[in-house]
């Protein structure tokens, strides 16, 4: 069994009496992918930040690679990399300069070509960061982040804003970070990200961790809320409705495969005076 | 590596990327020369001070600008580019990372010390070769221990004033309100023979009145240097780093 990379047990953290997390849960292992998702505002990047020691907690227990971020030890942020969304770099160097720079700063760095070569950057390496495109900063965010070969990186929405071919991309490259053997912590709140990504997923809602499991388990968790799907072979789809219609049993949807981890997202996090009523159509 | 090691090596990326910007490089450099030549085009001719020891005007704002150049390459260049990198989100990225947040403010701080002395250079070279002003070489021990001053106090006031600059594009207005109106009462744009008493004693509770009257005194000809009031200066340097350690923040604001 590996180690826990996170453990998180019973986070609490309020602003000036407003509680944004509500005792959060949460065990993340070495060489996973886990992804925290939910809806903007429900806590995500507060938990994020207090993992990563930029925020203090209310209360509870956090052990990031055995340390209490809280204490800020230069130890703990020589073996973790750091992609936030409102962080920059000097504009008035280049690339390579500004990986160099912050290649600088911890004992044990990555190659700088090997790391402009992963986040795609190769023909920008000379470039002052001002000239770059918002989704070539973005990965020059993640390169920055991988500057000290981190063991454990964190990646707070890493695609948004990116465009589709851009973000498979980028969903490569932490796929690739991870066979590297990197855990890696992302938040998102785009459900085809976690599907596509996570080994394991926890959704966030007002502050509270309301499922957690794999992205499979998820989805197998919802089928009790979910209408009874039928399967057959997709030649005899036709059979199957002629079947139904001439027993007067009216099919609303005819849909393929299990619900998809957006529907069990939406139906986690919707009101619950928001549910649309069985059988209303 | 050392603490020392990582201020050095910060310290270069700083200079680099200071001369990527020629616009901003050039007027950091410029703008002390302009006020030279501008106050000595008008009150260049007339002498000040009290009768019996008058002083030329260019006598005057020799020393007076190269005071001003040490606060302006200090308060004001820290305190502005400080918030802007705050709000741009580099301090957060920065403080993220193992390299010690003291490395980090030293190198800034050291940076703007560098670019104090190479006005300071600058502003004594021209006095010298434009308005015949000696170069002060009996008191370049005097004049080297007061921009080292003016650099720390004004570098640390520069750090404690982005606590209170909400954001960057206040930056540039509220530094130059805290610093302008003092530059006018300390005897540093115009030598104030008529100011009422009351504005002189406001104007010697802050720095900038006793740290000009001294860098005045560095170019005495007579060669008479008096830095007795130097310790007010210092003091404002040790409640600048005082107020930063407290209130300095590392996070953008919105």
């Amino acid at each position: 069994m590996p180690s826990p990379a996170i453990e998180v047990r019973g986070l609490r953290k309020s602003y000036d009496g407003t509680e944004a997390v509500t005792g959060v849960d949460l065990t993340v292992d070495e060489g996973e992918i886990f992804a925290l998702l939910g809806p903007n505002g429900a806590g995500k990047t507060t938990t994020v930040e207090i993992m990563e020691g930029h925020r203090a907690r209310t209360s509870g227990d956090v052990s990031v690679l055995g340390h209490d971020p809280a204490k800020r030890e230069r130890a703990l942020k020589e073996r973790i990399g750091i992609v936030l969304q409102d962080t920059g770099v000097n504009r008035f160097l280049t690339v390579a300069e500004v990986i160099d720079q912050y290649r600088g700063y911890y004992p044990d760095p990555r190659p700088r070509d090997e790391i402009i070569e992963v986040v795609g950057l190769a023909d920008k390496r000379d470039e002052l960061v001002r000239r770059l495109s918002g989704g070539q900063q973005r990965r020059l965010d993640v390169a920055v982040g991988l500057a000290g070969d981190p063991e454990l990186l964190f990646l707070d929405e890493p695609t948004t804003g990116f465009d589709p071919s851009a973000r498979r991309n980028a969903w490569q490259m932490i796929k690739n970070l991870n066979e590297l053997g990197k855990t890696i912590f992302l938040t998102t709140h785009y459900m085809d990200e976690a599907q596509f990504l996570a080994d394991r997923v926890a959704i966030i809602v007002a502050g509270k961790i309301v499922a957690e499991g794999t992205p499979e388990a998820l989805r197998e968790g919802l089928a009790g809320d979910a209408r009874p799907t039928y399967s057959v072979a997709p030649e005899r789809a036709q059979e199957l409705q002629q079947l139904a219609q001439s027993k007067g049993i009216e099919l609303i949807e005819v849909s393929t495969g299990k619900p998809s981890l957006e529907e069990v997202y939406l139906s986690l996090t919707r009101p619950a005076d928001d549910q649309p009523e069985s059988g209303a159509q | 590596m050392s603490t020392a090691a990582l201020t050095l090596r910060q310290l270069r990326y700083e200079n680099k990327s200071f001369w990527r910007n020629p616009a901003s490089a050039f007027f950091t450099f410029a703008f002390p020369l302009m006020f030279l030549v501008i106050f000595n085009l008008l009150f260049g001719s007339s002498d000040f001070g009290p009768p019996g020891s008058e002083i030329s005007g260019s006598t005057f704002y020799v020393p007076a600008i190269a005071a001003f150049s040490v606060i302006t390459a200090c308060y004001t260049n820290i305190a502005i580019s400080t918030t802007f990198l705050r709000d741009e989100g580099v301090l957060k990225r920065v403080r993220g990372t193992p390299l010690p947040p003291l490395s980090y403010l030293l190198a800034r701080m050291f940076h703007a010390t560098i670019m104090a002395v190479v006005l300071v250079a600058i502003v004594v070279v021209f006095g010298a070769l434009l308005y015949d002003v000696e170069v002060p070489t009996s008191n370049l021990v005097e004049l080297t221990g007061i921009v080292a001053l003016g650099a720390f106090t004004f570098s640390a006031l520069g750090l404690a004033a982005t606590a209170m600059i909400p954001n960057a594009d206040a930056a540039p207005p509220v530094v130059n309100a805290t610093i302008l109106p003092l530059l006018f009462i300390s005897d540093v744009f115009i030598p104030l023979a008529s100011a009422p008493d009351w504005l002189e004693s406001v104007a010697k509770v802050f720095p900038i009145w006793h740290y000009s009257h001294a860098m005045l005194t560095v170019f005495e000809p007579s060669g008479a240097f008096e830095g007795g009031n130097l310790w007010i200066v210092g003091a404002w340097g040790l409640a600048g780093v005082a107020l930063a350690t407290r209130f300095f923040t590392w996070e953008p604001r919105k």
